[in-house]
C-alpha cells in the first residue's frame, strides 16, 4: 500500500521536541501534582496522542510546555527542548517573555476545542487570522496579509469569500477548520491540538479528522493530539502515551497499545470503549466489569 | 406490559424570517417493557425533540403519543400516573439534580409523592434504592450531589428515576457527560436493571458502539426521519441505509483499522 | 438592516407614547392652574398666550379632546412648548434653554471622564487581577458609596472655603454676562472644575468595578488564551481581544447614564448653586409651573430615549451578535 511509504516519509527519525521530568503544581492549599516528572520525545512529523480522562494533566502538560499555564499553576521541574528545523536547540524554559511570543505560533501552533469559544465573537476572521502575520510577519504588506489569510482559508476548504465572517456565522466544523486555518498559518514545525473535535458530529470529525492528516502529509508538521477518545487516537496517531493522574503511565506506538497494552489502566481505558464491529459484548480489549461506586 | 408507542408523530417549529423547521416527520414506533430501543442520531437530527415531546416540554404538531392506547394525558392525576410510569435519566447529572438537597430528599421526593411505599417504610426503600443502583447508601444518603463523582451523580439520578417504579425509562445521553472509565460502568448498571425490573428503555445517544451493545434495537434518525431501524446488530453490521452506512463509517473503530495487516497509518 | 429600521419603528412608538402621556397627564390634574394664574395676573397675559395655555391644559371647552391633541402637536412641532407661569411668561422653550447647556456641559463632561478614566483603571485591574491595582477597588467604591451632598459640602469646605482653589458656587463669577471671551470661559472652567471633580470622583466606583469584573470573566474565555497562544503582545491581547469585548456592557450603560444627564443631578446643583435642569426643574415644581414641568419631562424622557438609541446604535456596531440575534 502507498500509504506505508508515505508513513515512512512523513515521520522521521530525529526528534523534533524532548519533555524531560516536566512536572506542573496547582499552589494552593493543598497543592495539587497535575503533571509528575513526564518525559517523552517527539519525532519530525509524527502524530503522538495523548490519552486520559478529565483532570489527568493532559492538558495542562501541553499548556506548561507552551508556557501558557495561569498562576497559580506553575512548572516546578523539568524541561522542554525544541530542536528546531535550523539545527538549533531551544530551551523552552530559558526563553525570556519576547522570546516565548516569537516562540508560540511560529514554531508551535495550537488548536483548540474550537465549537467552542475560541475564537473571538465579536471580531470577524478574516482579522483574527491577520493578527498573527501581523505580530510574527510585520514585514508583510495589509494587501498581503489579506492574500494570506485568503488563501489559508481556501487550503481548509472554507472559501476566501468567508474572511470577512463573524463567528456565530459559520457551523462548529467551519469554526474548527478555520482554527486549523490559523494554526497552519506560519508553518509550524508543531501543532497542539487539545480535543479539537469533541464537540463536533462524527462526519464532521472524520472530515476534520481527514484534513489534518492531509495537511500533515503536505506540511510535514508533528502533532500532539490530546484527548479521551482512545478508539480515536488508536486510528490516527502513530504513537499514544496514556496520562493518569498527572503521569504518563505508558506510551507505545498505537498497534502496540491496541494488542499489548501494558498497564492495566491503559486496558481498563480500552476495555471503556465497546467495539463497533466486533462481536456483541466485546468491547476494544478485556471485558467489562461493573464498577461499584465509581 | 406497557407500551408506548409514536404514530406519525410530526414536529414542526415555526421560525420567523426563514420559513418553517421540520424537527420530526411522521416517526413512528413503539416502546414496550423488556426491550431497549436505542435512538441514534446527530445534533439536529430530532431525538431531543423526541426526548421533549415524551416529557412534555413540547407537543406534537400532528400524529399521536399513546400510552397503553391512550394518548398523554394534559393535567391532573391521569398526568402523574404517566409521570410516574415513564420517567427520564439526563444527560447532566449535576444540573438535574438541586444542589441544595440530600441524596436522601432526591429519593424520598419521588416515593412520597406517588405513594409507592408507606410512610414508615420510605427510609428502608431509599436504602434499598441506593444499594440497587450500586451504591454505599451510607456513604452518600446525606451528602449533596456536588459532594459526589460525576458517576455518583447519575447513579442517584437512576435511582430517582425508579424510585417511583415506572415501567418505561427514556435515558437522553446518560454517560455522555461522564469521564470514560465510569461510562460503562453505568450503561452495565442501566441494563441489568432493565433486565431485573422488566424496564422498557429509550436509550437516546449519538454513539453507535454502546447502541448496539445496549440495546435490542437501533432507530437512526437523520434530520427528523427515521432512516433505518432493526435489530441493533443488523443496523450497525449490515446497514441498509446509506446515511447509517454513513455514521458507521466515520465513528473511530480500532478493531477495523488494526484488522488489516499494515496499516498502521492514520486514516488517508 | 432589518434591525435597524424595527429598532426605529420601537422608538419611534415609544417616542409618540412618552409625548402622549405628556398630553394627558395635566389633563388629569385636579383643579385649574391656568384660571388661577391668568385671574391673578388680569391684564397682563396676551389673549395669543391664554389661548396656548389653554390648549395646552385642555382647558378650552370648545375643542374636543382630539382637536385639543392635534393642536398640541402642532404647538410641539413648532417649538412651542408653552409659557412659563414662574418665569414672568417667558417661553418656556427659552426657559429650557438657558439651562439646559450648563447641564449638559458640566455632567456630560464630568460623565465621559469619569467613563473613559474608570473604564481603563478597571481594565488595568482586571488584567493585573490580583496585584496591587486591586487597591483601587475598595478606594473608588468607597467614594461613590458616600452620599453625594456630602461629598459635595466637603470638597466647598476644604477646596474652596479652606483652600480657596475654586469658587464654592455658581456657574460664573457673579456680575459677568454670558459671552464668548477667554476670560468668561476661564470663569466657567474655573467654576465647573469643583462640582465636575465631585461627579467624576462619586462614579468612578461603578465604572471601574464594571469593567473590572468583566475583564475577569473574559479573560477566563478560550479566545484569550488563543491570542496569548498565538504570540501576540500582551498589550494587543489586552486591547483587542480583553478590554475589546469587556468593554461592551459598559458601553450601555454608560449610553443609558447620558440619558440621566439631563433629569438626574439636582443635588449637585443644588450643592454648589449650578443653574442648571435641575435645579430649574425643582424650582418650578415649587412653583406649581406646570407647563415648565411639563416641558422639562418632555425634554429629560426624549433624552433618555435619544440615549437609549445611542447604546442600541453602538452595541450593533461593536457586537455583531447583536445584529444577527435580532433580525
Amino acid at each position: 500500500m502507498t500509504l506505508d511509504k508515505n508513513q515512512e516519509r512523513i515521520v522521521t527519525s530525529d526528534n523534533l521536541l524532548t519533555v524531560s521530568n516536566f512536572s506542573v503544581m496547582y499552589d494552593v492549599d493543598p497543592p495539587v501534582e497535575a503533571v509528575r516528572d513526564v518525559s517523552l520525545t517527539l519525532k519530525r512529523g509524527e502524530i503522538l496522542g495523548l490519552a486520559g480522562e478529565s483532570g489527568c494533566g493532559k492538558t495542562t502538560l501541553a499548556y506548561g510546555i507552551q508556557r501558557l499555564l495561569k498562576p497559580p499553576a506553575v512548572i516546578t521541574q523539568g524541561s522542554a527542548i525544541f530542536h528546531d528545523k535550523a539545527g538549533e536547540d531551544i530551551d523552552l524554559n530559558s526563553l525570556d517573555e519576547k522570546q516565548m511570543r516569537a516562540f508560540r505560533w511560529n514554531k508551535a501552533s495550537m488548536v483548540f476545542q474550537g465549537a467552542m469559544n475560541a475564537l473571538n465573537p465579536v471580531v470577524n476572521i478574516g482579522k483574527q487570522l491577520g493578527d498573527v502575520f501581523t505580530t510574527h510577519r510585520p514585514e508583510l504588506s495589509r494587501a498581503e496579509r489579506h492574500e494570506e489569510s485568503a488563501r489559508l482559508l481556501e487550503i481548509v476548504g472554507v472559501g476566501r469569500d468567508r474572511l470577512r465572517a463573524f463567528p456565530h456565522e459559520l457551523s462548529g466544523g467551519m469554526r474548527q477548520r478555520v482554527m486549523i486555518a490559523m494554526a497552519l498559518a506560519l508553518k509550524p514545525q508543531l501543532m497542539i491540538m487539545d480535543e479539537p473535535t469533541t464537540a463536533l458530529d462524527v462526519l464532521v470529525q472524520r472530515e476534520i479528522l481527514q484534513q489534518i492528516s492531509d495537511l500533515r502529509k503536505e506540511f510535514g508538521f508533528s502533532v500532539i493530539f490530546i484527548t479521551h477518545d482512545l478508539p480515536l487516537l488508536l486510528e490516527i496517531s502513530d504513537r499514544i502515551a496514556v496520562m493518569r493522574a498527572g503521569k504518563v503511565v505508558e506510551i507505545n506506538t498505537a498497534e502496540q497499545i491496541y494488542h499489548h497494552a501494558e498497564h492495566e489502566y491503559t486496558r481498563k481505558l480500552l476495555a471503556s470503549f465497546p467495539s463497533l464491529t466486533g462481536e456483541r459484548g466485546d468491547f476494544v480489549r478485556g471485558t467489562s466489569s461493573v464498577e461499584t461506586g465509581a | 406490559m406497557t407500551t408506548l408507542e409514536f404514530k406519525d408523530v410530526t414536529k414542526r417549529y415555526r421560525i420567523r424570517g426563514t420559513g418553517d423547521f421540520l424537527a420530526l416527520d411522521k416517526v413512528n414506533f413503539t416502546l414496550t417493557s423488556g426491550k431497549t430501543i436505542a435512538l441514534v442520531g446527530q445534533s439536529g437530527s430530532g431525538k431531543s425533540t423526541i426526548a421533549k415531546i415524551l416529557t412534555q416540554l413540547e407537543r406534537a404538531t400532528s400524529g399521536e403519543v399513546l400510552l397503553d392506547g391512550k394518548p398523554i394525558p394534559r393535567r391532573g392525576r391521569a398526568l402523574r400516573s404517566y409521570r410516574q410510569q415513564v420517567r427520564m435519566v439526563f444527560q447532566d447529572p449535576f444540573a438535574s439534580l438541586n444542589p441544595y438537597h440530600t441524596i436522601r430528599h432526591h429519593i424520598e421526593r419521588p416515593l412520597r409523592l406517588d405513594k409507592v411505599v408507606p410512610n414508615e417504610e420510605v427510609e428502608n426503600e431509599v436504602y434499598r434504592l441506593l444499594e440497587r443502583v450500586r451504591l454505599e447508601p451510607n456513604d452518600v444518603i446525606d451528602r449533596r450531589p456536588h459532594e459526589l463523582s460525576g458517576g455518583q451523580r447519575q447513579r442517584v439520578a437512576i435511582a430517582r428515576a425508579l424510585a417511583s417504579r415506572p415501567s418505561l425509562l427514556i435515558a437522553d445521553e446518560p454517560v455522555s457527560m461522564l469521564d470514560v472509565s465510569i461510562r460503562l460502568g453505568v450503561l452495565n448498571l442501566l441494563a441489568d436493571l432493565q433486565r431485573e425490573n422488566n424496564l422498557g428503555v429509550l436509550y437516546i445517544t449519538h454513539d453507535l458502539a454502546t447502541a448496539r451493545h445496549f440495546s435490542d434495537e437501533i432507530m437512526v434518525l437523520n434530520r427528523g426521519v427515521v432512516v433505518e431501524r432493526g435489530n441493533a446488530d443488523d443496523v450497525i453490521l449490515n446497514p441498509q441505509h446509506a446515511y447509517t452506512r454513513e455514521l458507521r463509517d466515520a465513528s473511530p473503530n480500532p478493531d477495523k483499522h488494526f484488522a488489516a495487516p499494515g496499516t498502521t497509518s492514520p486514516r488517508s | 438592516m432589518r434591525f435597524f429600521l424595527r429598532r426605529t419603528a420601537f422608538y419611534l412608538f415609544t417616542a409618540w407614547a412618552a409625548i402622549t402621556i405628556n398630553f394627558f397627564l395635566p389633563r388629569f390634574l385636579k383643579g385649574d392652574p391656568v384660571s388661577a394664574y391668568i385671574a391673578k395676573n388680569q391684564g397682563l397675559i396676551s389673549p395669543d398666550a391664554a389661548a396656548a395655555l389653554r390648549t395646552l391644559f385642555g382647558l378650552d371647552k370648545n375643542q374636543s379632546l382630539l382637536e385639543q391633541y392635534i393642536s398640541y402637536w402642532k404647538l410641539l412641532l413648532s417649538g412651542d412648548l408653552g409659557r412659563s407661569f414662574s418665569k414672568g411668561l417667558a417661553p418656556v422653550t427659552d426657559v429650557i434653554a438657558s439651562a439646559l447647556p450648563w447641564t449638559i456641559g458640566l455632567v456630560g463632561i464630568a460623565t465621559i471622564i469619569s467613563f473613559v478614566i474608570g473604564t481603563t483603571l478597571g481594565a488595568y485591574a482586571g488584567w493585573r487581577r490580583g496585584s496591587k491595582a486591586d487597591a483601587l477597588i475598595p478606594i473608588t467604591t468607597f467614594f461613590s458609596t458616600v452620599p453625594y451632598f456630602w461629598l459635595g459640602l466637603i470638597a466647598i469646605a476644604f477646596f474652596a472655603t479652606t483652600l480657596g482653589w475654586f469658587p464654592a458656587s455658581h456657574a460664573y463669577d457673579k456680575g459677568a454676562s454670558p459671552e464668548l471671551t477667554w476670560d468668561f470661559i476661564g470663569q466657567v472652567i474655573n467654576h465647573g472644575t469643583l462640582p465636575a471633580l465631585t461627579i467624576v470622583v462619586s462614579s468612578l466606583g461603578g465604572w471601574v468595578l464594571g469593567m473590572r469584573n468583566m475583564m475577569v470573566t473574559v479573560m477566563d474565555e478560550d479566545y484569550v488564551t488563543v491570542a496569548q497562544a498565538k504570540g501576540l503582545p500582551p498589550r494587543k491581547v489586552l486591547i483587542n481581544y480583553a478590554a475589546r469585548n469587556a468593554v461592551l456592557p459598559q458601553l450601555s450603560s454608560f449610553a443609558l447614564s447620558l440619558g440621566f444627564i439631563v433629569g438626574g443631578t439636582l443635588v449637585m446643583e443644588l450643592v454648589f448653586s449650578y443653574p442648571g435642569v435641575g435645579k430649574l426643574l425643582l424650582d418650578a415644581t415649587n412653583a406649581k409651573d406646570y407647563p415648565l414641568m411639563q416641558g422639562l419631562f418632555l425634554i429629560i424622557t426624549l433624552t433618555i430615549l435619544v440615549a437609549n438609541i445611542l447604546a442600541d446604535v453602538a452595541y450593533a456596531i461593536l457586537d455583531p451578535r447583536t445584529r444577527q440575534s435580532e433580525a
